[in-house]
């Protein structure tokens, strides 16, 4: 079992009343681009916070790359990487420092962050640019780097929350050559997205809707299971039934 | 004659070394609804802001319905309806008294708009009671829609309405677009997804505070000059970087379960020779076909040029 | 009329939905007078007092008796000649001193009236206040005691004097104070926050694209912490006269007058912050930075003025609360009129001109 990267059994938080997710039951391969999909207030949210040790879960299991959510989430948290469209790095900070910072944060030695922060400038083509400000990048470079940054300490797993929102579509692909990238050396790629043709690059996709995942397969055999011609069809016709909209 | 009309706009930020808008010229008829497609750091929200009298432009001038946006601000502020791009309704106030507040501020009410805001009005109605920071992401936008239209505006203006909102919500929202148009409203929307193009009847291609093309989007797609071939096979990610090494193709990019392809020099057996090609390398399950291009290729080719 | 209306019950939704802003109305009020009142009025143990007794008889004996027996004093020293007495206090030693005269207990029996000397150190006029308050109390004790069953009545007369801090500044004279650094804070920081709230959320772009004419926004801002802010002065007021025994010898109706003035200064002062930032720590940042230590500085209430080199009292003359101070100090404890009180006013109303003068010429109608 040791190629499994993130496993959830009946994993489950509640807000009083209300079940945000309900015993959701997964496994993700290591290596594996996996697309975490649902409609706005399904629980995705909920769901990838527990998988990132940042809440606590109601009931249910999970192990995160090995580790147990309860017990270990320190350890998780070593061995993840974390990206969201919001928050990624400090603008007032230049290139080097951020990589600095977060490479500093992650425990890599100075020797190694010197080398890191090498490669990466030269993959992303920010030789240049090293020394301006985050804030004064284009926002599709800035998520670029923003990904390598969450990637710097090698992590068995990362997860992304939204990352190519309002990117333009050349720098958008540019991403996702970084995604297959980072999954070809074996990292683990847990990703929300509302571009239904990026659901079509995830090797699997999950479906949630109203806090249980509706549907988990790959995009071809969801298109076949639901005998649709695209990722959207299939998206509408296991959305359309939510309940759930104006949480 | 337009009813929102831009000539040579442009607007700098930091004391003209951030160009947001670049001499953009264009104008939206009455009653059309027209979408300005581009993502983050076009220049969409400047050009919202100029047309909403919220900005003066550094150059060019503006009209909307006939008032000039730097002289008549006051006859435009009474005839428009904005929505900018953040959710910019009160958090603490519930559903209900956002709407009267909004109604009052433009000196009406729900009452005496009823009909134009009652399909979106419905579906709120349930929730009228709880505050706007308890809603769901879709729901929120409705809210915001029904604000701006609740004056029954000429000419309704729509940053980026369907950012971060699902997929599910997005189509419903565009319905509802539609049937604002069907009343007359001239309607602006701005939108960094680019499938949602060819729901306006027509659009401007916006990157870099310029803008690249201005058509319907059918003509936009028709005009694009290669013809298309969409690839698959078992390895996608690897069958990426293959194309792109293969000499006779020109372009390549990812596009959901296909890549999209187009070659340097239009012969009728490109698509064979490919397919020989890739299955000479190995990849199982080969499949080249022709397909037309869509409005993010357009995007893309015009964006590379 | 009713778009107005309507602008101001929505400023109110905001305001008591808000634990927060709740909280910052009307918790800091409270705590400051209740900080600067009683925390500093605490009851008073064991304070180190002197007797000077130049009778040296049966009453002034019994006096004394009773002092130490009261657990509020300690006899430190008894002296003997009141010149001693400059010197004790100079030591640091007493806080009180009493001076019985010569033919204290002949005098009381007849003429039916004696006299004794309170000298108290009145640099913490709170601790003097008070303890001068119970030697009062301890000798007409003493007084009743003796009267007790007489039918001419006797009286032993307190003459009180207070070292160091004769004007006694103390509770009588912190409250003004607070009254103002309240009023500006709260309605400062109160309208920089909450117009600034709207530029963070981007509710003010709606509102500017609505015809809405957007000075009414301004003033319809204005208006509910215009009125908390009354409401906040009475909660100062009622505090300060029942629990702080402030005295309160002026017309109500002058002294809302005004505090109205001075909460329209401190409106527009708001405002003009508000143009000026973009986030509303920045605007929470400025308005206590700019109100508080001036405010505290300047007033007069917590460092005096006149003892101020020249160029910091020219400064204090800018600052609008200085002003303020006099006027209610005029108004509560001196019960003075419109008529002494007419040039501070003059002043203050000058100043809210020019502020709201140039905080409505900076407010932009479009986006920065």
């Amino acid at each position: 079992m040791a190629d499994i990267a993130i496993s959830t059994n009946k994993l489950t938080k509640r807000f009083g009343d209300f079940v945000a997710t309900n015993e959701i039951t997964f496994d993700v391969q290591q290596g594996e681009i996996f697309g975490f999909l649902g409609a706005n207030g399904a629980g995705k949210t909920t769901a990838m916070r527990m998988l990132c040790g940042l809440s606590v879960p109601s009931s249910g299991e999970a192990t995160i790359a090995g580790y147990d959510i309860y017990k270990q989430t320190e350890e998780i948290k070593k061995h993840i990487g974390y990206m969201s469209q919001k928050f990624s790095l400090y603008e007032d900070l230049n290139v080097i420092e951020n990589i600095r910072f977060f490479g500093g944060i992650y425990g890599l030695s100075g020797k190694e962050i010197k080398e890191k922060s090498n490669t990466l400038i030269n993959q992303l083509g920010l030789q240049h640019e090293a020394k301006k400000l985050v804030g004064s990048l284009p926002l599709g470079w800035k998520q670029k780097l923003a990904f390598s940054v969450a990637i710097l300490h090698e992590p068995k797993i990362v997860f992304l929350d939204e990352p190519t929102g309002g990117v333009d579509p050349v720098t958008r692909r540019q991403f996702w050559d970084l995604i297959y990238a980072a999954a070809d050396r074996g990292i683990t790629i847990f990703v929300t997205t509302h571009y239904m043709d990026e659901a079509e690059y995830c090797n699997r996709i999950s479906m949630m809707v109203d806090g249980v995942i509706k549907a988990l397969d790959t995009p071809r055999n969801l298109k076949k299971q639901f005998s649709a011609a695209s990722m959207d069809e299939v998206f509408f016709e296991l959305a359309r039934g939510a309940q759930r909209k104006a949480d | 004659m337009g009813d929102v009309v831009l000539t040579n706009i442009s607007k700098t930020y930091n004391d003209g070394k951030t160009v947001a808008v670049d001499d953009v010229s264009f104008s939206v008829n009455k009653g059309e609804l027209f979408g300005l497609i581009g993502p983050d750091g076009a220049g969409k929200t400047s050009i919202f802001r100029i047309l909403t009298t919220l900005l003066i432009p550094d150059g060019g001038t503006a009209s909307v319905s006939g008032s000039d946006v730097v002289k008549d601000y006051k006859t435009i502020r009474r005839n428009i309806g904005y929505m900018p791009g953040k959710f910019s309704l009160y958090q603490d106030l519930t559903v209900e008294e956002n709407l009267n507040f909004f109604a009052t501020l433009f000196d009406t009410s729900i009452a005496a708009n009823y009909d134009l805001v009652k399909e979106i009005y419905v579906q709120l109605e349930p929730f009228k009671k709880r505050r706007a920071a308890k809603l769901s992401g879709g729901m929120k936008q409705k809210l915001a829609l029904c604000c701006a239209l609740i004056h029954k505006p000429e000419v309704l203006f729509l940053d980026e309405p369907t950012t971060g909102v699902d997929a599910v919500s997005r189509k419903e929202f565009w319905e509802m677009l539609y049937r604002l148009k069907e009343q007359g409203i001239t309607i602006l929307v701005s939108t960094p997804y680019m499938d949602e193009a060819t729901l306006c009847e027509r659009i401007a291609l916006i990157q870099g505070g310029k803008i690249m093309s201005i058509d319907t989007p059918d003509n936009i797609i028709g005009q694009y000059p290669k013809k298309m071939f969409a690839v698959r096979a078992e390895k996608m990610s690897t069958l990426l970087k293959e194309l792109r090494e293969y000499d006779p193709i020109e372009s390549c990019f990812a596009f959901g379960e296909y890549h999209h392809v187009t070659f340097k020099a239009e012969n009728g057996n490109n698509a064979e020779a490919l397919n020989t090609y890739l299955n000479q390398k190995g990849y199982e399950q080969v499949h080249v076909k022709q397909t037309s291009a869509t409005i993010e290729d357009c995007f893309i080719r015009q964006m590379n040029e | 009329m009713k778009q107005f209306l309507i602008f101001v019950r929505k400023e109110f939704y905001h305001v008591f939905r808000d634990p927060k802003t709740l909280l910052m109305l009307f918790g800091m009020p409270v705590t400051l007078i209740l900080l600067f009142g009683f925390a500093l009025t605490n009851e008073i143990k064991n304070s180190k007092i002197a007797v000077c007794d130049y009778a040296n008889d049966e009453a002034t004996q019994r006096i004394v008796e009773k002092l130490r027996a009261n657990n509020s004093f300690e006899i430190q020293e008894v002296l003997m000649s009141h010149l001693q007495i400059e010197e004790a206090f100079k030591r640091g030693k007493i806080k009180l001193a009493i001076v019985f005269p010569t033919d204290f207990n002949s005098d009381l029996q007849h003429v039916n009236e004696a006299q004794v000397q309170v000298i108290a150190d009145a640099s913490d006029p709170n601790t003097a206040t008070t303890l001068t308050n119970y030697v009062r109390n301890i000798v007409m004790s003493y007084q009743n005691e003796i009267t007790d069953g007489k039918t001419i009545p006797y009286q032993i007369k307190t003459e009180t004097r207070m070292l160091y801090n004769p004007e006694l500044k103390g509770a009588t004279n912190f409250v003004p104070g607070v009254m103002a650094l309240v009023l500006l804070l709260v309605c400062v920081l109160m309208t920089s926050v909450s117009i600034v709230r709207e530029k963070e959320t981007g509710t003010m772009e709606v509102l500017l694209v609505s015809p809405f004419n957007p000075f009414l926004v301004i003033i319809s801002k204005a208006v509910p912490y215009f009125f908390l802010s009354l409401v906040n002065l009475t909660v100062i007021l009622v505090l300060s006269v029942f629990l702080l025994d402030m005295p309160f010898n002026g017309n109500i109706f002058l002294l809302y007058g005004e505090s109205s003035i001075l909460i329209i200064t401190a409106l527009s002062l708001g405002l003009l912050i508000s143009n000026s930032t973009q986030s509303q720590q920045a605007a929470m940042l400025i308005s206590l930075l700019g109100m508080l230590f001036p405010t505290l500085m300047f007033t007069g209430f917590l460092f005096p003025l006149e003892n101020m080199p020249l160029p910091l009292q020219v400064i204090a003359n800018i600052v609008p609360s200085k002003w303020y101070y006099i006027i209610v100090k005029s108004i509560m404890i001196k019960g003075l009129g419109f008529s002494a009180i007419w040039k501070e006013t003059l002043i203050l109303v000058s100043m809210t001109v020019v502020l709201l003068f140039v905080s409505f010429k900076k407010f932009k109608i479009r986006l920065a």
